[in-house]
């Protein structure tokens, strides 16, 4: 082995080993899962980290052939005009799907079979993550079940079907908001329950060591790429990467490989919901915007930024989206907001719905509600000098499976920017 | 750690020890005082009362249900604790909660206070001395902390060995004999045994890991209880007499509370029906092979 080769070896040993980004991350769950993540901690650093058995060959082999990677980077022309800057798009709505969650998906359903395991559980929120699970399980033939909240399987319905259609079984949570934090609870218990034969496929930067850094590691794909595109598009790196978080999975694909470029800002555009205020006796906030207005806490095996009450409670948390509907946030972007490395900041409901709107007309993209918080961003931003001249903004997933709530959402709230309907009734 | 025993560890120097579990705050304060006195009055040595929170991951539906009924009911841990100094029954109280809470302790203002005053002490250190030094104070023997590995303890290892807390670890079925070798260098008080995979939950038998188990910790110096699933007399007396030294019974008591119908004379007549057969459970045990705890 030469020098070099030990050099990258023991940097791997150190990244698998440390549990924590600063003081966010760790691995706080119950007792009977510790042995199943010191496994999966052990087949991360082997198989992903050491390409052992050429497991990343295999995983960009199908990420290319099954996934239809890579993406394009594309120029949008109408929004360059728009805001007198030049706006690249990066296409995660193209990957196979209509989401970046294929990304994380394929990579973890394939180490779980690399790992032995006969079988994987799922949480979802907006349904995309279930879907992409769901997929990557057929393609690569392992059982699947999917937990999904009830509110978010009635707002979802297209995404369940097709999750069923890959003949997963999605099994609906009826406790609490029906959310994804619930789901996610729910998925721990299953997989507390059969461990020894079944992997976790988490479906964002969220949950115990390795998690997050596994799912950033899949989902760096997208910065690798983007970073390529820009330099050969462009000629040079961005001034600015936008990217909207939930659990941050597409923010963390999308921002990793620009984290040591300082010059490249990046800004992490969470759901403003209704607004950022909490009512603490409902235990509710009326957003999900946990990085920005979030303490630290822990939640799902991390320590992290959260939605809570001064005690501790987890709220609920609101967005017309449901895939940033969530409380907390990864660790990795908890640590990069308070290290100063990553700006975050919020859009609202209505201003991510007239984006879907924008975009679709302008573009001829029917952008995510997810991505939609991101476009609105450049529309919302108070100072248009701080994003720079080149902006790269994740279009992280298409809007097909949000149609209904557009529309019922647009006409409820009389967004300006939807299209009549009237003569069609 | 000394070598004098804890008041947790002493709680199974006579007998096999019966630890039951209920929620405080389900459905009320003053309910909740009732039953433990009950719980007591029934033969419990020890009572294992959970502080709500609201993500619950160990748990199953029955004390998911339980904790919302408290939460909704307005419990908090500042009122856990009120509870546990009201009460009025001579038997170690252990805290069983989950992370959260413990590091929230004291609220924001005392986060802000701290970082003002140190210049950005590590926020858990903080959250967790506070909670340690109010649950001595209100006379808490020990803490159940199920999302707390020890990999993660340190903090409150150091703050309850401080203020003479027991911090009971669960060894659970999948547990290498590494890691139990780690827990056992950690927990005091007793260690609790997780009799089967998966969440809190009555259950109709005694699962055959827990025999496992139990022989995998034989060489442990600390009292070990089983829980997770236990609900009869029967299930008490076939776990003692598998060696252990004491039973936790949580859902099947919850179960009780959440039936509404003369709960506490229930749960006395429950946790005698388990004390008796954890009683009969080491008659079970020919003499010589008994643990001296």
């Amino acid at each position: 082995m030469s020098e070099t080769n030990e050099t990258n070896e023991r940097n791997a040993m150190n990244e698998a080993n440390e549990t924590k980004f600063g003081e966010y991350g760790g691995q706080y769950v119950p007792e009977v899962l510790m042995p199943a993540i010191e496994e999966l901690q052990s087949a991360y650093e082997r198989y992903v980290l050491n390409n052992e058995d050429g497991f990343i060959d295999e995983f960009r082999r199908h990420m290319r052939d099954f996934g239809g990677r890579p993406t394009p980077l594309q120029r949008a022309d109408a929004l360059s005009e728009r805001y007198g800057k030049e706006i690249y798009l990066k296409r995660e709505d193209l990957v196979h799907g209509g989401a970046h969650k294929l990304n994380n998906a394929l990579g973890q359903v394939l180490l779980a079979k690399y790992m032995g395991k006969e079988r994987i559980v799922a949480e979802t929120g907006a349904g995309q993550h279930g879907t992409a699970t769901a997929m990557a399980a057929a393609y690569l033939d392992i059982d699947c079940e999917v937990f999904m909240g009830r509110t978010d399987i009635n707002r979802q319905r297209p995404n369940v079907f097709r999750m069923r259609t890959h003949d997963a079984d999605v099994i609906p949570v009826d406790v609490g908001s029906g959310t994804l934090k619930e789901a996610i609870n729910e998925t721990m218990r299953d997989w507390a329950t059969n461990v020894e034969d079944t992997h976790y496929v988490i479906g964002s930067v969220v949950g115990p060591h390795p998690f997050p850094k596994m799912v950033r590691d899949f989902q760096s794909v997208i910065s690798e790429e983007s970073r390529e595109q820009i330099r050969e598009q462009a000629g040079r790196l961005p001034d600015s990467v936008v990217a909207c978080a939930g659990g941050g999975s597409n923010t963390m694909g999308a921002f990793h490989n620009f984290v040591p470029d300082e010059d490249v800002s990046l800004f992490a555009v969470e759901a403003g919901g209704s607004g950022l205020t909490i009512d603490e006796d409902e235990g509710v906030a009326p957003h999900s915007a946990s990085l920005g207005t979030g303490e630290d806490g822990v939640l799902h095996g991390a320590r992290t930024k959260l939605l809570q009450s001064e005690d501790g409670q987890i709220l609920e948390s609101h967005s017309v989206s449901a895939g940033l509907d969530y409380s907390g946030v990864g660790p990795e972007l908890a640590h990069l907001v308070e290290t100063g490395r990553v700006t975050p900041v919020n859009v609202d409901d209505d201003a991510a719905l007239e984006a879907f709107h924008r975009l679709s007309k302008l573009e001829g993209i029917i952008p995510a509600l997810e991505s939609s918080h991101a476009v609105a961003f450049l529309e919302e931003v108070t100072d248009l000098d701080e994003l720079g001249d080149l902006v790269v903004v994740n279009v992280s997933g298409r809007g097909d499976k949000d149609l209904d709530t557009v529309i019922e959402e647009s006409e409820k709230r009389g967004i300006d920017a939807a299209p009549s309907m009237e003569v069609f009734r | 750690m000394s070598n004098s025993k804890s008041d947790l560890e002493s709680a199974f120097a006579d007998e096999p020890a019966l630890i039951p579990y209920v929620v405080a705050g389900d459905p009320g304060i003053e309910e909740t005082k009732e039953y433990v006195r009950a719980l007591v009055r029934g033969g419990a040595d020890v009572v294992e009362l959970g502080l709500p929170f609201s993500e619950p991951i160990a748990d199953g539906p029955t004390i998911q249900n339980a904790i919302r009924r408290a939460l909704n009911g307005g419990m908090t841990p500042q009122k856990y604790l009120d509870l546990v100094s009201a009460l009025d029954v001579d038997v170690p109280i252990v805290c069983m909660t989950y992370y959260n809470l413990i590091y929230q302790y004291g609220g924001r203002e005392a986060q802000r206070a701290s970082e003002r005053s140190s210049g950005g002490t590590p926020r858990d250190e903080e959250g967790v001395e506070a909670f340690v030094s109010a649950a001595a104070d209100a006379g808490i023997a020990g803490l159940i902390v199920p999302d707390l590995p020890v990999e993660e303890s340190g903090p409150l290892r150091l703050a309850c060995d401080e203020y003479g807390l027991d911090l009971v670890f669960i060894v659970a079925p999948t547990t290498t004999d590494r890691r139990k070798r780690r827990i056992s260098t950690q927990a005091s008080g007793f260690v609790y045994v997780q009799a089967r995979m998966g969440t809190t939950g009555a259950q109709a038998d005694v699962s055959g890991d827990t025999h496992e188990s139990l022989q995998r910790l034989a060489g442990s110096d600390l009292p070990k209880a089983v829980g997770f699933g236990v609900s009869e007399g029967e299930h008490a007396r076939e776990i003692i007499s598998a060696g252990a030294d004491g039973v936790v019974v949580g859902s099947a008591l919850v179960d009780i509370v959440a039936s509404g119908e003369n709960v506490a004379e229930r749960l006395e007549t429950k946790a005698a029906e388990l004390k008796s057969g954890a009683r009969e459970g080491r008659q079970d045990i020919p003499e010589p092979e008994r643990t001296s705890n």
